[in-house]
């Protein structure tokens, strides 16, 4: 696809995440936005998947560490034909195979339950090593937060890919500052990032503008030479992006928008759409 | 009785034997692997045995991943940090996707002995049968354990053992016995009142009926190796068979084998039952032997506990 077409598909995803969140009247807004881009760009252009074959033991697989921006993940899935985008309506009702944090067993697609944070990375890098040990050459995709970071478990998992040079698993950081209860520096500071990530024996990347398919795609392509160690790319991304009242506003991390939100974020990304 | 082995041998020994059939059985264990006894795994299959370090919540996390890809692993460490350390990554990312993860969990219980309260887990059985879908299973001597091994190897889906540290008699018939999850076992038959026991202690149950019926008292012994799901119906007929039951664990008696049984009796057949375990308390230091002494777990200590509650 070319910038045009994924800016067109990122457009309806971001459609898909106002409109799941609104019907659910609940939900993580901030970070499926800000992470919009980077889910399209995966699903659409890097990884190897076939939606008709979700379980297809061959399949790059897909980690969402930060379980909780599973409205992004669900459009992007469904944008990508998992699924009827219809369903993105019944996001966190009772019975929906759409559950507030993503679950392996109910939603084609989803590679790992996932939710409570640190955990993703924990099993992204046993899917990678099972890839190692069985000889096979998908590759594992996880995407966590910045926030996320603050959990020790994330780094028992990067020690241990470090140690095993797992060099088929890509870490991918939505870095947007913000967390539930401020900037990231202002609750308890994990950066520098990269730093870390290269103490624990990573290739990191860092991606300027996180939600420009240019820079993305040259950060993949970087991301595909390396063939001794894993890479984390940090992606500086802007939480709520795409929606001007939602922009770098902690508050829409975990809130849905009421009536008036719903219309005027819709109408925004219509006419985002419109002028692509 | 015969010979005396600790239970983590059995996993351990066990482990090599399924891993010569089964190629996709891999081993997990965190900087632990001489006391879990997966060395013998380690040797004979380097490199399927995994050390994670001391890490045991990325350890639950990487067994999830890799049972994914095709692989049944078995996470290994102690019961404190299987169980305790890393109950929430167990919960909701073996537990809640239904991962066909094996946890053998080594030295449960107070009979670790010496390295005390910090590495005396008797809260495990308590923590993992609350998970939905989870198997726990306490076996009670080798060939039990090896056993046990086997089928939750077979086992589609998670499932918890726990192993001891202390050696114990092998009381169960290697040629005959057979095992089944979810299946308790008499091992004798009584009608003045039936002792239940799980795990370790099950030997100590047996001598205990032994010495009571040296003093006229008929006690049935019943072996619950599997936790959960428990064997509602051979409970049942005890206390329908013999109106008073006692229960045996080295672990606490709340959330344990005695809370399992009391919520089968209090639901369907209201029976008077004394729980034999540790009371709300922490382990401490001592020789396993000793311990087990203080704390009621011997014959002897069953025999009284049973003499004061008749």
């Amino acid at each position: 696809m070319n910038k045009n077409e994924l800016q067109k598909v990122v457009t309806e995803v971001r459609k898909g995440i106002i409109e799941s969140t609104y019907h659910a009247k609940s939900g993580h807004p901030g970070g499926s936005l800000s992470a919009a881009e980077l889910f399209t760009y995966l699903y659409f252009e890097v990884m190897n998947i076939d939606p008709k074959n979700p379980k297809d033991p061959d399949r790059d697989r897909f980690v969402l560490s930060k379980g909780h921006t599973a409205p992004g993940l669900y459009s992007t899935l469904a944008e990508r034909g998992y699924f009827d985008k219809e369903a993105l309506k019944t996001l966190r009702h009772v019975g929906s195979f759409l559950q507030g944090h993503p679950d392996m067993k109910g939603t084609p697609g989803v590679d790992m339950s996932s939710g409570s944070l640190g955990q993703g990375l924990s099993t992204a890098v046993g899917m990678a090593l099972g890839a190692k040990l069985s000889g096979k050459s998908y590759k594992t995709y996880c995407l966590c937060g910045d926030g996320e970071l603050e959990e020790g478990q994330i780094w028992e998992a990067a020690m241990f890919a470090g140690h095993r040079k797992l060099d088929n698993l890509t870490v991918i950081v939505d870095y947007n500052n913000l967390q539930i209860d401020g900037t990231l520096d202002e609750v308890c500071s994990p950066y520098p990032i990269g730093p870390k990530f290269e103490a624990f024996n990573f290739y990191v990347i860092n991606l300027a503008d996180g939600n420009d398919f240019d820079q993305i795609k040259a950060a993949f392509d970087e991301a595909a030479t390396i063939n001794d160690k894993p890479v984390c790319i940090i992606a500086n991304t802007i939480k709520g992006k795409g929606i001007s009242f939602m922009e770098n506003k902690a508050g829409w991390h975990g809130k849905a928008c009421n009536d008036e939100e719903y219309k005027a974020a819709m109408e925004e990304l219509k006419k985002a759409g419109e002028a692509l | 009785m015969g010979d005396m082995i600790a239970t983590r041998d059995s996993y351990g020994n066990e482990l090599v034997a399924l891993g010569k059939e089964f190629e996709n059985l891999v081993v997990l264990d965190a900087d632990l692997a001489e006391a879990t006894k997966t060395n013998k795994f380690k040797k004979e299959f380097p490199d399927r045995h995994i050390d994670c370090g001391i890490a045991e919540a990325n350890m639950a996390g990487i067994a999830g991943g890799l049972s994914t890809a095709g692989f049944v692993p078995f996470m290994s460490s102690f019961a404190m940090f299987a169980a305790g350390r890393a109950y929430e990554q167990v919960r909701n990312t073996i537990g809640y996707p239904h991962l066909n993860v094996k946890i053998g969990a080594t030295h449960a219980g107070i009979s670790v002995g010496e390295d005390g309260a910090t590495h005396q887990c008797l809260e495990d059985i308590a923590l993992m049968r609350e998970i939905p879908g989870m198997v726990v299973i306490n076996p009670s001597d080798d060939v039990e354990a090896r056993a046990a091994v086997r089928a939750a190897y077979k086992h589609e889906g998670p499932v918890y053992m726990r192993f001891g540290r202390l050696a114990v008699p092998v009381i169960n018939d290697e040629a005959s016995y057979e095992f089944e999850i979810g299946k308790g076992v008499t091992l004798k038959d009584g009608k003045d009142l039936t002792i239940i026991a799980t795990g370790l202690p099950v030997s100590e149950a047996v001598k205990a009926s032994e010495l009571l019926e040296a003093e006229g008292i008929s006690a049935r012994v019943i072996n619950i190796h599997t936790i959960k799901p428990i064997d509602e119906d051979i409970i049942i007929k005890a206390a329908v068979d013999t109106g008073r039951i006692f229960t045996v664990e080295e672990h606490s008696v709340i959330g344990g084998l005695g809370s399992a049984v009391a919520e089968v009796l209090s639901e369907k057949c209201p029976t008077k039952l004394k729980r034999i375990g540790i009371y709300d308390r922490f382990g401490e230091s001592g020789p396993a032997k000793e311990l087990l002494k203080k704390y009621g777990l011997t014959a002897e200590g069953i025999v009284k506990t049973v003499k004061e509650n008749m």
